[in-house]
């Protein structure tokens, strides 16, 4: 079978999954959002610390609702197996896995649409006339996130401590992701308004290094 | 090689060859050293007491575990014709302990990710009739985790026949069925034997199914105990460990 059809036919059975418990997304969501509104209150930001430490808060809120999302991604197979199932099915091991990210990212992306214009309604952080470059970040920040987080998440699905790994594991290698991620995000809500060229180069090396690890080994992960 | 193509003509079941397989978990073996040739078409009844290493050899055969030492291979119609892994893949049916379904979707969603997955034509007709088949149309919109182990077993039973495989293992494939649920599964499988189709089928001596076997492999801490051969009768160790049972 064409890896695309595979993709786009597993990734439906993804989105119907959740989108039937919706599980993953009202614990997510709500997650992050206590983060948000708790760091307000807590430190209770003028509008300039707001936007130099804001995008730092707004990065580890997405990291940990990323964290929490991919990580039942190849642990819900383990249930009747079905992994084995998706293996015995003649199409590409990369199929698998490139639905299960394509899903993580809209479920992340669903959560950030939710998150940010809180974010910027709490810490008075205004979005005029930098929401589309915002969105480019984003992007950017959230495939790579998306991209670890699955292969991760392939690796300690058979972990007995896999919702205590899975993070431990991630956060050293989403550090340089991150750094980048926050620099652009700070410019970005700096006075300049400005994307940082240098880190948005950096984003895009990170997925694209990343995507390809992850193609050259997803008949290892596929194996579980 | 490469019989592909050739395989899909004949419509014949595959064959397969397994030199000197062993494979260990850690300090446990749980297959040593076992050669086996099977015929396309053979109907083999595999038979051994927990733990002699019937799930590991199915496994293996499934391609969903490596030996550690030795080669499998697959042919069509003779030993000469070697068929490749990845069309193999696609023509292996697997009847497991798990039941290799989805609880949150209902019996025709899961029945149609695997028809596309496939990339079977005609996926609703096929879908409706395997349904219809394995008696379940009327709670084709029901979750599978609202079913019975015994409904559940069966649309495993359907979901591992869906794309006609050439190649069918079944691991206790009677575990869970109820009368009913094993006189179709005996009229499945008599459809699959007439049809060519390999099967090796994993369970205990009494299963009225292993009639249709015609040819026994007993194993025994993953050594190869017993084995009627090609030609043999397996009827009378079938009885002997009926008896023994």
């Amino acid at each position: 079978m064409n890896a695309l059809r595979a993709t786009f036919t597993l990734f439906a059975k993804e989105c119907r999954l959740e989108f039937r418990t919706r599980e993953l997304l009202t614990a997510t969501v709500v997650f992050s959002l206590i983060i948000i509104v708790f760091f307000n209150f807590a430190f209770d930001p003028t509008p300039a610390e707001a936007r130099r430490f804001g995008p730092g808060l707004l990065w580890i809120a997405f990291f940990f609702a990323g964290s929490l999302m991919v990580n039942p991604s190849f642990a819900r197979e383990q249930t009747n197996d079905t992994l084995d199932a998706l293996r015995m099915a003649p199409i590409p091991s990369f199929a698998v896995l490139s639905a299960k990210m394509l899903a993580n990212l809209l479920f992340l992306s669903i959560a950030e649409a939710i998150l940010v214009p809180v974010f910027s309604v709490f810490y008075n952080v205004s979005l005029v006339g930098i929401l589309g470059r915002l969105i480019v970040v984003l992007v950017l920040g959230t495939v790579g996130l998306v991209t670890t987080g699955t292969v991760f998440s392939a690796i300690s699905a058979h972990a007995r401590m896999r919702e205590l790994l899975l993070p431990v594991l991630l956060l050293p290698f989403l550090t340089p992701l991150l750094i980048a991620a926050v620099s652009t995000t700070i410019s970005l809500f700096g006075d300049a308004q400005e994307l940082d060229r240098t880190w948005i180069v950096f984003l895009i090396g990170f997925d694209v290094v990343f995507l390809t690890t992850s193609w050259l080994l997803s008949d290892f992960l596929a194996e579980g | 090689m490469a019989s592909a193509a050739a395989l899909s003509a004949a419509n014949t079941g595959l064959g397969i060859r397994f030199d000197r397989i062993e494979r260990r978990f850690g300090a446990l073996v749980a297959l040593r050293s076992l050669s086996l040739e099977i015929a396309p078409g053979e109907f083999v009844a595999l038979l051994g007491h927990n733990g002699a290493g019937k799930t590991t050899l199915l496994r293996i055969t499934a391609q969903l575990m490596r030996p550690s030492r030795g080669s499998v291979r697959f042919f069509a119609a003779s030993a000469a014709r070697e068929v490749p892994f990845t069309t193999v893949k696609g023509r292996t049916g697997l009847v497991g302990h798990s039941l290799l379904l989805y609880d949150e979707l209902s019996a025709e969603e899961n029945l149609t990710l695997f028809a596309r997955l496939y990339a079977l034509d005609k996926v609703g007709t096929r879908v409706t009739n395997a349904l219809e088949a394995c008696g379940l149309s009327s709670r084709a919109t029901s979750q599978v985790r609202t079913f019975s182990r015994g409904m559940r077993q069966r649309l495993a039973i359907a979901r591992a026949l869906l794309h006609s495989p050439r190649l069918l293992l079944l691991d206790e494939p009677a575990a869970g069925l109820d009368r009913q649920g094993l006189e179709w599964l005996g009229a499945m499988l008599e459809r699959l034997r007439g049809d060519g189709c390999t099967v090796i089928m994993s369970t205990h001596a009494r299963n009225e199914s292993l009639d249709l076997a015609t040819r026994a492999i007993v194993l025994a801490g993953g050594r190869l105990q017993q084995d009627t051969g090609a030609v043999g009768d397996p009827r009378p160790l079938l009885q002997e460990l009926r008896a023994e049972s």
